[in-house]
């Protein structure tokens, strides 16, 4: 137990800043109440600076899991991903309120204000995507899963003022409620089938299933199958993908930026820990037939739907809604290709794990510029506002061409090398067809990426464009300078990320064994440079 | 790491261009792409005696991706060194020639050229197909903002379909040449993207296992051509560009025509040739026939041009057929027109496309019908205009008439019993083709006909806009400086083909190595296959034959 107290220190300190941003949030004192995204932004760097340390003990061993070291990765990733999306939602929630108080029209009421909450539920959502790295059991899973979710159907009805936002919120939560039940039918079809909820022993009694004659028993692949459909409510993959454009829409651009990452990282990695119990570390080492054919159709389904559907959009943000299903399907590839295809080294799961950091610091530049300028104090969202940025906010306007550049998949920036490592991943498990797909969907996507940046670099301002202008805070617009920075710059040092996602992927046997793989890799890296 | 150079320089300049003063932009980058231009003659001559061999030098590599096997690799033979020579001479003057017709967001300009350069360096240089990958999409960019920012009226279409239909392409070519190295790490245990490495391997196999089977090279082939074939342009996927051409500044059109259509031609030179040769033996006739379809279709509609810039644009894709077919005809003399066609098609046709934006920035127009008779008004412009287009319509003397001469004696010969290099075209590919140059000469000398003699009819020029009062009548000397160094090179290339023919010449026997064999052994198999009908009577004696095998076996 106290192992599992030990791996849990980062989400207990980002708990402690739940407390400490939802009190501060309350204060009358306005100096206070405008450091809350910088105390967030403290408590998620301790806990990234934490995580290393850690995972380099000999915890590790006695952690009982189905990938010990994935929490090591996710944490951080988590936790810089958090960083910047805290930036962009910096000065966003209680505007209104705010700006009377400082008037003098209005005193500060702590019965309304909500920027407290806000960030307290920003922090609950991250430190539930942690957990389900760290989950060895159904329930906890679907604790995990329910925490990481529940705050954001608060923080999309909280976002702004509008209808929008309400209906937004109503809307997923509702579809979110049946989300959760189809997968905790699933989870109790799991259980009725191997007699357990822990995740390791599940894996053995799966494997013992796989070698015998009978195969893996119906109920397992069903419940299995029932618990990833109700998951792809998470990842917005076809086909539960339905909801993502009306709430991305609904929600301020922040907030979109948020669901677009947050519960797609813990749906990924609820699926990553579901399936490694069923076929991928067995001796076999294949997922069973019926749920890799499931997998593939919803990865062709979800990338070319999410694609088409985002050709027809004319707002930005129903744009990247659309992209980043087509993104959930581009993942899938990894999944499918699986930990150590080919045995190539080639490990699917840490492109996925690669990708969902990529995809995350790439999709929040492009929310961020979108947060950062405002029209009649709206954030901006149709692409007709977008046009002309060039000429009256031009680093932006360069920061959303990167960003679209970088979702497109195109070289060398981040989106880029994320996809090639997909692919290549699916190429190895021999999903050629797979790959080709993703790649006739990768230029449909061009069309509408290349419309983004024609809007902002090439068209003239418009009259729904003429009165953007830069919003009152600067922090979104340093999120976005940030994140575009990431996406040109970390390409070239990707290998060590990449080979930091490949290694948390390991089962415990696999850790076992890694001394011996890093030596073998060695003579390897030796007879290849003669 | 000295090929580097030539990469890192152009970025470096784009740097420099950014904090540079807008009116200075243009200096500097002329004077760092001059450095760049000086620099890769030194190159030429630090390569000097592997000239003329097979052998790959000024090499280097810095690893990126190492467990996927990616690593920055540089290195050049003399057919990618005569194409970096080609650019880096051609940029110098691309960015000189654009001094009065780019007047504003000049650094933008600049700096896009700086990458435009860097990137399409690297694809010459290129040792590793995820680098070679990653410079070939990267020229997109540049060009994309050079025809968006600095185009014409109709360039926002322009640059989406340039964008979206090579893009399409190339992401096709990625996973053919991700199978390619699929393969490879199937059976060597591990990933490369090493292009010497993966050739070989795709041709001899590796460990005794075989190489990619037919079946297989043909899908690769396919897969290779959506990329290359896009980018050459191959009829009927040549619609972006004329389009991309009118629409474009000058100074785009030239690098477009110059050099980008020949990152296609090296693709094909580089990885069609040499790693799927059964696939390529199979369909070279099918190729052959779709570049003469595009040589014979885009001279007739180049035949009925009003637009003086398209007329070039579309004589840019048939000519680019001749490359192609030189190309296909699988021995030395073809390849090497084609490797001439795409250095003098740079020469001759960048200059051409610089003779008409010289002509647009006078009198804003491109219109055939509003003007002629221009030599008596600019005599110095109608030299130099009669002098490039004799040289495009391969006058002999000059260098069009070497390579497409080459390039149809190359088709001509390779008929199935030529001697060293078998081939798989004939006779009759190279005098359909030749139809090709008698229309190249009717359609060019008409326009030149139309334009540069007859009675002088000037269009009617802008004046109150004023814009051309600071160029006189006739060129100044910086458009007399950019044209020269053309004419001069076009010149020797027609007196002095020998020094570049032979340079390539190992290079390329390296790329053709595999055919004469493989031509033939495809031919034994047609023979064995004919007489299927006929021989109906010796499946009967087929069990006596194995008997005696059996009997042999026993004894």
């Amino acid at each position: 137990m106290a192992d599992k107290i030990w791996f849990l220190i980062p989400e207990l300190i980002l708990l402690a800043g739940v407390v400490v941003v939802s009190v501060l949030g309350l204060s009358p004192r306005k100096m206070l109440r405008d450091c809350l995204p910088a105390v967030t932004i403290a408590f998620l760097l301790i806990a990234c600076v934490v995580t290393p340390f850690l995972y380099d003990s000999d915890h590790v061993s006695r952690f009982h899991s189905v990938m010990p070291m994935l929490g090591k990765y996710v944490n951080m990733m988590v936790c810089i991903v958090g960083i910047l999306l805290a930036l962009t939602s910096a000065g966003l929630i209680d505007r209104r309120q705010e700006a009377s108080v400082q008037s003098g029209r209005a005193v500060f009421d702590a019965l309304r204000a909500n920027r407290g909450e806000y960030y307290a539920f920003f922090l609950l959502s991250l430190i539930g995507v942690m957990l389900c790295a760290h989950a060895n059991d159904l329930i906890w899973l679907f604790l995990a899963l329910e925490l990481t979710s529940l705050p954001t159907y608060v923080m999309v009805a909280m976002s702004r003022p509008s209808r929008l936002a309400q209906e937004a919120a109503v809307k997923y939560f509702f579809l979110g409620a049946m989300a959760s039940a189809m997968f905790l039918y699933g989870f109790a079809l799991l259980y009725g089938s191997t007699g357990t909820i822990v995740l390791t022993e599940m894996q053995a009694v799966f494997t013992q299933q796989a070698d015998s004659e009978a195969g893996i028993n119906t109920l397992g692949i069903v419940g299995m199958l029932l618990a990833l459909l109700g998951i792809f409510y998470k990842i917005a993959a076809a086909p539960m993908h339905f909801y993502a454009a009306d709430v991305y829409e609904g929600a301020a651009a922040p907030v979109t930026a948020f669901l677009a990452f947050v519960p797609k990282t813990a749906g990924m990695l609820a699926i990553i820990m579901l399936l490694s119990t069923m076929g991928w570390f067995s001796p076999s080492g294949n997922l069973p037939q019926p749920i890799l054919t499931m997998l593939w159709m919803v990865a062709v389904l979800t990338m070319t739907l999410g694609n088409i559907g985002a050709l027809l959009q004319r707002s930005v943000k129903r744009m990247l809604a659309y992209s980043s299903i087509a993104h959930s399907g581009y993942m899938l590839i990894g999944i499918i290709a699986g930990p150590a295809a080919g045995g190539t080294g080639i490990d699917g799961l840490g492109a996925v794990l690669f990708y969902l950091l990529a995809y995350g610091i790439m999709n929040t530049a492009a929310f961020s510029v979108l947060a950062g300028l405002e029209r009649n104090g709206q954030e901006i969202e149709s692409l007709e506002e977008l046009a002309g940025m060039r000429m009256r906010h031009g680093l932006m306007a360069a920061v959303i061409a990167i960003s679209a550049g970088s979702l497109l998949g195109f070289p060398p920036l981040l989106g880029f090398v994320g996809k090639l490592y997909l692919f290549i991943a699916g190429v190895n498990a021999g999903q050629i067809a797979l790959v080709v797909i993703a790649g006739l969907n990768s230029a449909i996507s061009a069309w509408y990426y290349l419309s983004i940046v024609r809007q902002s670099i090439m068209a003239q301002p418009g009259p729904q464009s003429e009165v953007v202008v830069r919003g009152e805070a600067i922090w979104p617009r340093c999120a976005a300078f940030l994140a575009a920075l990431a996406v040109i710059i970390v390409p070239i040092f990707s290998w060590g990320l990449m080979k930091a996602a490949d290694r948390v992927t390991n089962s415990p046997d696999q850790l076992d064994l890694l001394s011996e793989t890093q030596a073998y890799q060695a003579v390897k890296t030796d007879s290849r440079n003669p | 790491m000295l090929a580097a150079l030539l990469i890192i320089l152009p970025l470096l300049g784009g740097l420099l261009v950014l904090i540079a003063p807008p009116q200075r932009a243009k200096h500097v980058t002329l004077a760092v792409s001059s450095v760049v231009f000086v620099y890769s003659v030194v190159l030429a001559f630090i390569f000097g005696p592997h000239w003329g061999t097979d052998e790959f030098a000024l090499t280097g590599a810095v690893t990126w991706l190492d467990g996927i096997g990616i690593t920055i690799s540089l290195g050049a033979d003399s057919v990618s060194l005569l194409l970096v020579l080609l650019t880096t001479l051609l940029m110098p003057l691309c960015i000189w020639g654009s001094f009065t017709a780019i007047t504003d967001r000049l650094r933008e300009y600049y700096g896009w050229m700086m990458l435009l350069q860097a990137a399409m360096t690297g694809v010459f240089l290129a040792r590793d197909l995820i680098f070679f990958y990653i410079c070939f999409e990267f020229t997109l960019v540049p060009m994309y903002f050079l025809i968006a920012l600095y185009g014409g009226s109709n360039r926002a279409r322009a640059c989406v379909k340039f964008f979206i239909y090579t893009f399409t392409g190339s992401m096709i070519t990625l996973a053919g040449l991700l199978y390619i190295a699929w393969r490879y790490a199937e059976i060597a245990g591990f990933w490369s993207f090493d292009i010497a490495q993966l050739t070989s391997f795709a041709v001899d196999g590796l460990n005794n296992y075989p190489g990619l089977s037919q079946y297989e090279q043909a899908w690769i082939l396919l897969a290779l051509m959506a990329g290359f074939a896009v980018k050459v342009p191959l009829f009927p996927l040549h619609t972006w560009l004329p389009l991309a051409h009118t629409e474009a500044p000058t100074a785009g059109s030239v690098i477009l025509a110059a050099v980008l259509l020949k990152l296609g031609t090296y693709g094909l030179y580089r990885f069609v040739l040499p790693m799927v040769p059964l696939a390529v033996v199979e369909y070279a006739p099918l190729i052959a026939v779709i570049a003469i379809i595009g040589v014979l279709y885009a001279a007739l509609i180049c035949w009925v041009q009003r637009d003086v810039k398209k007329l070039i644009a579309y004589s840019s894709v048939s000519h680019l057929g001749f490359c192609v077919l030189g190309l296909f005809a699988l021995n030395p003399l073809g390849v090497q027109g084609s490797v001439m066609y795409m250095l003098n098609h740079g020469l001759s046709t960048g200059a051409l496309f610089f003779l008409v934006g010289m002509i647009y920035e006078r009198y804003h127009t491109r219109d055939m019908t509003q003007m002629s008779g221009l030599a008596r008004r600019m005599p110095v412009w109608a030299f130099f205009m009669v002098f490039f287009v004799l040289s495009s319509v391969g006058l002999p003397g000059l260098n069009g008439f070497i390579s497409e001469f080459l390039c149809l004696i190359g088709a001509f010969t390779a008929s199935g019993d030529a001697g060293a290099y078998p081939g798989v075209l004939g006779p009759w590919y190279a005098a359909i083709a030749a139809l090709g140059m008698v229309v190249a000469a009717m359609y060019l000398l008409i326009m030149v006909g139309k334009v540069v003699f007859g009675p002088l009819k000037e269009p009617a020029v802008h004046h109150s806009t004023g814009e051309q009062s600071h160029l006189p009548a006739d060129l100044t000397l910086r458009e007399i400086g950019v044209l020269v160094p053309l004419a001069v090179l076009c010149v020797y290339i027609g007196f002095q083909p020998r020094t570049f023919t032979g340079a390539m010449e190992g290079s390329i026997e390296g790329v053709l190595a595999e055919y004469p064999a493989t031509v033939r052994q495809q031919q034994i198999l047609q023979q064995a296959d004919l007489p299927h009908f006929d021989n109906a009577g010796l499946v009967l004696t087929m069990p006596e034959s194995t008997d005696i095998g059996e009997v042999n076996h026993d004894g």
